[in-house]
């Protein structure tokens, strides 16, 4: 019955987003930087897939991670992957800049829910190549629907003019879409 | 007034970012009296985030890390030494202006009483200007003064920075609890728990399907309110209920002897 230890060693051992959050929120920007180790390229990633500048996917990355420094509290790790909650601010963060418009939600209200355990590499790896699997599984109509809203930034009415297909239908194709994913990894 | 099936089939939209102005309100209204739309949000913005995963591009350069290094260090958490060591060296050199200042000054008057008379009205007329600078540095080296006090004040090894924000409800204790019964491990990572007075810590219990409440270890926040816990032995074979934290001594008691402060069920 030992009360814990904090010293730096300990801690040091670990390396899981719990427990980086979990000194990020005392002010430790060592892990910080093991963060941005982690997860950048994703951010940087969805940021640059969207935007197709690297000097705004760039501004966007510096200033999700300054974010995150100066609120670590915005992400509740209980309920979801942080990387899962990175990417999700990355491309909301993304169209904000791509439409010019001020950011329609603050991080903190950003509470994302995931079982999936995004942990370590070779869990992130091995998601990342599912999740490519079960996008080429889907029909080109469904990919493309998900593809425009996700990484365009079109509305559903847009991609509606864009593709032709009645509004309900491509409602119909991303909602089922995204649940089809989720399916695939809660089984 | 929209019924909730009519809100559930904006869910999506709303992960998307895509309700804007009125609908967006009206939605957030609808989401804070409806458990089940924000379970479902969430969990949307689950999937968007394993959709992001999809994609696949190059590393950031090199220079964005330095980049948000540095101004990281620029805002540290509470006043750094190196901020206040910074601010007391840039205050010892601004006060050696007036000193340096009235000493050419001096020199410079020196140099002209060792003239001879036909400098003597430009000596009268330097020396008016002396008093006039004079007069400035006194104001000058006033104000550096009240500088220095605040440097002083800044560097004091036993100064506090507090942020002072508008009242706001105090942050609840959360804590998460990871346990595998195969395994025999346990990790708690817990958060804004208040301080234990002295002889005094926090005890994680398992609350097993069956029987009493089992210690899972004892443990004490820092001075940030967070705690770590890992690798307390665990017992084989027990199936968990639900997790709950109590205040007890420090040495740890046989059955919780104070009120739960948070708990949690299992899967």
């Amino acid at each position: 019955m030992e009360p814990i230890d904090n010293s730096s060693a300990n801690r040091d051992q670990v390396g899981d987003d719990m427990r980086l959050v979990a000194r990020l929120r005392a002010g430790d920007q060592q892990a910080l930087s093991e963060l941005y180790d982690r997860y950048s390229k994703v951010v940087y990633g969805v940021a640059l897939r969207i935007l197709h500048d690297t000097g705004a996917a760039e501004d966007l990355l510096q200033d999700i991670f300054l974010q995150l420094w100066r609120k670590p509290d915005a992400f509740d790790s209980s309920r979801g992957s942080l990387t899962a909650w990175l990417a999700v601010i990355a491309r909301h963060r993304s169209i904000d800049r791509l439409r010019q418009r001020r950011p329609e939600t603050d991080i903190e209200d950003c509470v994302i829910a995931s079982s999936t355990d995004l942990g370590n590499e070779t869990e992130r790896s091995l998601v990342i190549e599912k999740v490519r699997v079960v996008m080429n599984e889907m029909s080109p109509d469904q990919r493309s629907a998900m593809e425009m809203a996700f990484f365009q930034g079109l509305t559903h009415t847009e991609i509606a003019a864009k593709t032709g297909e009645p509004l309900g239908t491509i409602k119909t194709r991303i909602r089922s879409g995204l649940q089809t994913l989720r399916a695939h990894f809660a089984s | 007034m929209k019924t909730h099936e009519q809100f559930a089939e904006d869910q999506a939209l709303y992960a998307l970012n895509e309700l804007t102005g009125s609908e967006r309100q009206e939605f957030e209204q609808h989401l804070e009296t409806c458990a089940s739309c924000r379970r479902e949000v969430q969990a949307l913005r689950g999937d968007l985030g394993l959709l992001a995963l999809s994609t696949s591009g190059p590393n950031p350069p090199a220079r964005s890390k330095e980049r948000l290094m540095r101004a990281v260090a620029a805002e540290p958490r509470g006043l750094s030494a190196p901020v206040a060591e910074k601010a007391r060296r840039r205050g010892f050199g601004w006060a050696w202006v007036p000193t340096l200042a009235a000493v050419a000054l001096l020199l410079l008057a020196g140099a002209l009483k060792l003239d001879n008379s036909r400098l003597e009205e430009d000596l009268a007329s330097l020396t008016s200007l002396h008093h006039n600078t004079a007069t400035q540095l006194a104001q000058t080296s006033s104000q550096l003064a009240q500088d220095e006090e605040r440097l002083r004040l800044l560097s004091a090894p036993d100064a506090v920075q507090v942020s002072l924000n508008p009242q706001a409800e105090a942050r609840k204790p959360h804590a998460t609890a990871i346990y595998s019964p195969s395994q025999k491990r346990m990790l708690l990572v817990a958060s804004n728990l208040a301080p234990v007075p002295a002889g005094k810590a926090y005890e994680l219990w398992i609350i097993p399907t069956q029987g009493l409440p089992i210690n899972a270890g004892m443990f004490k926040p820092d001075e940030h309110g967070n705690a770590v816990m890992m690798d307390h032995p665990m017992p084989e074979g027990v199936v968990a209920k639900a997790f709950a934290v109590t205040l007890e001594p420090e040495a740890g008691s046989d059955k919780p002897t104070s009120p739960i402060l948070i708990v949690g069920a299992g899967e």
